[in-house]
């Protein structure tokens, strides 16, 4: 341990305030970024799912036309 | 060899291959990384000259270093895109130039808190900053180019030009240190020499480089999948795959 106590390694003679302020923002944006993509892919994937059963359920169930209709060219001539 | 090289284009292979090796690059990157940051901060010994600031080199090196290798690793997927047309590399380019962005970011920000105690100013325009922040410019421009262009194909091979054209930066930010006279100090690592500090100083500094690569790694995988995803979702193995998975 380079440090006496605990309030030494904390205050690191005067540098605390700028070591501290590095360590965490490094914290901050790198476990930020992580989250962040982590959580984009997961959205992705989720939103495939719900496409892909959507057009499963709508090909799947999709009714029967009950009679077909066909229009007819009738001269009147 | 050629067949290798196409397996390597394919999105396919790539998902799968991501898939198996992300939890281990994840485990490594944090066992090492947060392994060389507690003895950085907590067991090296002082520096003799600087006092505790130093102890920002354990992130700013890292960080800094990653700029620099994912701005090269981008190279040469440009090439790639430009010459083969690989889709995988282009994949590659759009998803790690936000790393890459934060990555430049954060080194220069823990350069700047460093240079406070130790140089007695936040920023100087010389060299070594200069082209770091050039860097971040062409981060950034890499990922607005990208967006400002609808078609796929032509923000590809138009992001792929800015890219390689960019390269021209990376001696400058390599050799700045020894060819200009600068306030920043010169590289701790070279590759011929033994490094100029004490082992209690430059294993922990490896450790974390090491870690911050395989978290690298492990953001490279994941941005990439889900941009295969977004890419590939009306392909039939992308269905195949999806409705398969559970939850």
């Amino acid at each position: 341990m380079a440090f006496e106590s605990f309030s030494a390694f904390i205050a690191m003679e005067g540098h605390g305030p700028y070591v501290w302020t590095c360590y965490a923002v490094f914290a901050v944006l790198l476990i930020g970024l992580m989250v962040q993509s982590y959580r984009h892919h997961r959205a992705v994937t989720s939103a495939c799912k719900r496409r892909y059963q959507q057009q499963k359920s709508t090909v799947g169930n999709r009714p029967k036309p009950a009679a077909t209709f066909t229009r007819v060219e009738v001269s009147q001539d | 060899m050629w067949q290798f090289f196409h397996k390597l284009g394919s999105p396919k292979w790539f998902f799968g291959i991501a898939t198996r090796f992300m939890p281990w690059l994840l485990a490594a990157g944090a066992i090492l990384l947060m392994a060389g940051v507690v003895w950085g901060l907590a067991f090296a010994p002082k520096d003799y000259l600087q006092g505790n600031s130093y102890r920002i080199i354990f992130i700013h090196v890292p960080t800094a270093f990653l700029a620099q290798s994912i701005y090269i690793m981008m190279a040469f997927a440009a090439v790639v895109t430009l010459v083969w047309r690989m889709k995988l590399a282009d994949v590659f380019v759009k998803s790690v130039a936000p790393v890459g962005l934060i990555f430049t970011f954060l080194s220069l920000f823990t350069g700047a808190v460093w240079g406070k105690p130790t140089w007695g100013t936040w920023w100087v325009w010389d060299a070594r900053l200069t082209s770091m922040l050039i860097l971040l410019f062409l981060y950034g421009g890499a990922i607005a180019l990208d967006r400002a262009i609808n078609d796929e194909k032509s923000a590809a091979r138009a992001v792929a030009v800015l890219v390689l054209v960019g390269v021209v930066n990376i001696p400058i930010i390599q050799y700045s240190v020894e060819w200009w006279n600068t306030l920043h100090q010169p590289s701790t690592f070279k590759l011929t020499e033994k490094p100029s500090m004490p082992a209690e100083m430059w294993v922990p500094l490896l450790l974390s480089v090491l870690g911050l690569y395989c978290l690298f790694g492990w953001l490279a995988c994941v941005r990439m999948k889900t941009e295969i995803l977004m890419r590939e979702q009306k392909t039939r193995w992308v269905r195949e795959l999806i409705m398969a998975e559970r939850g």
